[in-house]
């Protein structure tokens, strides 16, 4: 049976068309998805978000138990509120999932975890945490809503309750605040300014008809993939696995290896990959002909060898089928992709298509 | 709520069938099918002149979520196809039993029309 949040009526209501998503009915548009696509690149949308997983950890031992955890550093949060994007790698350096992690204190830091992946992380969160001083609690009723687009925060910020909107307008890009029962994060999945805002569920569907009212268009799970895909971030499950390493899907760049005395779980896998120099790359892909990009298509590169779509759609922005592709080392800057019998040429690019309104 | 013109013919696989004064088909995807797929993003059309049986697959429509193919819904020959959904494959979606249609078949079993569905037919086939 699949599970509905808060929002599921307003969903509902606002004409959303509702698919199962990792076990919860959630809204993959309310109509177009290209129409709701453009909103958030040139105004103001909202996403429910809500089934995605808030675990605080608190206690003495909490900073410890994270530099243990996560192949990113949270040594590097330095100031209450920071946010840091890490990957949580399994013995053999595969990823259990990649989450955001902020800190709030020396003894509470919260994180937020993938829909999907929740009973996973939170048997691997609790296994591993055995041996810290650390308290682990999932945050129960409280729903989730990323404000993503140009104009998302000043149309968010003229309907937050009074005692949110300060902390909320003074967030640099990349820092939550703590509002009591509210939560603000200035963050994202979509390659634009915008908030992520946890509030308690009772709050939540008054606020998104308040979000509506202000012009911030409610837009569905299709419109957010479509999204993260042309800003080049990666989707847990279709990018990276159990058994690919962050250094094969794109997320190198997201391992703190110094200092070199600290030993995160998977550091000697991944460590071991990284001195033999990695097999695989991850790269941007742009169709050079007609087509759509599709995850699990073949990639050729010739006189080097294979890869495969990991992520493909059509970019409503840059108007032509763009992709995240694994492929090997050597690759140059083309390659072929079989789709339907046929090589089609693609022009490999950094894996990044959209920034903020443009192309990259 | 989909559209189902009563004149026009239908089958289980979401096409719809026109059948003209000079006895050539005109086939498109359904109102429907178009609302399943969401935007439509690309168009794969037959070679104009090639020969194929009822129910091959002939034509993928792809949406930004998936690609889908379409369907032959008699045997025959194609002898048109919709060009303009090179460039606009949203036609489909702005006007799937008009300018979004995909491709005219000169039947050679004339039998199989009978096969078809009526609009009453599919209309109860889409409300199951």
């Amino acid at each position: 049976m699949s599970q509905k949040t808060i929002l599921y009526d307003k969903h509902v209501e606002y004409g959303g068309k509702i698919v199962d998503f990792a076990g919860w009915m959630m809204p993959v548009n309310y109509g177009s998805q290209m129409d709701e696509h453009h909103q958030v690149r040139t105004d103001a949308g909202m996403f429910d978000v809500s089934h995605m997983t808030i675990v605080d950890l608190t206690g003495a031992g909490v900073k410890d138990f994270l530099q243990y955890l996560l192949a990113n550093d949270v040594a590097k949060l330095k100031e209450p509120g920071k946010a840091l994007y890490s990957c949580m790698l399994n013995e053999s350096g595969g990823v259990v999932d990649d989450l955001i992690v902020y800190y709030m204190d020396d003894n509470w830091y919260r994180m937020v975890v993938n829909a999907g992946t929740r009973d996973k992380d939170m048997a691997w969160i609790t296994k591993q945490a055995s041996a810290f001083e650390v308290e682990i609690n999932e945050r129960p009723n409280v729903a989730m809503i990323a404000v993503q687009g140009p104009k998302a925060r000043e149309k968010a910020i003229s309907v937050l309750p009074v005692d949110v909107v300060e902390a909320a307008s003074g967030l640099k890009r990349f820092f939550g605040a703590d509002c009591g029962e509210w939560f603000v994060g200035r963050t994202g999945y979509t390659g634009e300014d915008g908030f992520e805002i946890m509030l308690p569920e009772s709050e939540a569907p008054a606020f998104w008809d308040k979000l509506a009212h202000a012009g911030v268009k409610p837009c569905g799970l299709g419109a957010r993939d479509t999204l993260r895909l042309e800003a080049g971030m990666n989707l847990y499950g279709s990018d990276m696995t159990d058994t690919t390493s962050p250094l094969i899907s794109g997320l190198g760049w997201t391992i703190a290896w110094e200092p070199e005395s600290r030993n995160f779980i998977g550091r000697a896998a991944i460590q071991q990959e990284r001195e033999q120099g990695p097999a695989y790359k991850v790269v941007g892909l742009i169709l050079e002909e007609r087509g759509v990009l599709r995850g699990h298509q073949k990639v050729v590169v010739e006189n080097i060898g294979e890869g495969e779509i990991t992520s493909g759609t059509f970019s409503p922005t840059l108007k032509q089928s763009i992709a995240l592709a694994r492929v090997p080392s050597q690759t140059g800057d083309h390659c072929q992709v079989e789709v339907r019998d046929k090589l089609l040429n693609a022009r490999v690019v950094k894996p990044v298509f959209v920034r903020d309104g443009a192309p990259v | 709520m989909s559209e189902v013109p009563i004149e026009l013919k239908y089958t289980k696989s979401h096409e719809w069938v026109r059948q003209e004064d000079d006895g050539t088909l005109t086939v498109g995807i359904t109102d429907h099918a178009q609302e399943l797929l969401g935007d439509l993003v690309f168009v794969e059309l037959p070679e104009v002149g090639s020969e194929m049986t009822a129910e091959e697959a002939c034509c993928v429509v792809e949406s930004v979520k998936a690609a889908s193919d379409a369907y032959m819904p008699v045997s025959g020959e194609i002898i048109a196809v919709n060009e303009a959904l090179a460039d606009a494959p949203e036609l489909i979606n702005d006007s799937p039993f008009d300018d979004g249609w995909l491709f005219k078949v000169r039947p050679t079993a004339e039998v199989e029309l009978e096969d078809l569905m009526s609009s009453e037919e599919y209309q109860a086939e889409i409300d199951e």
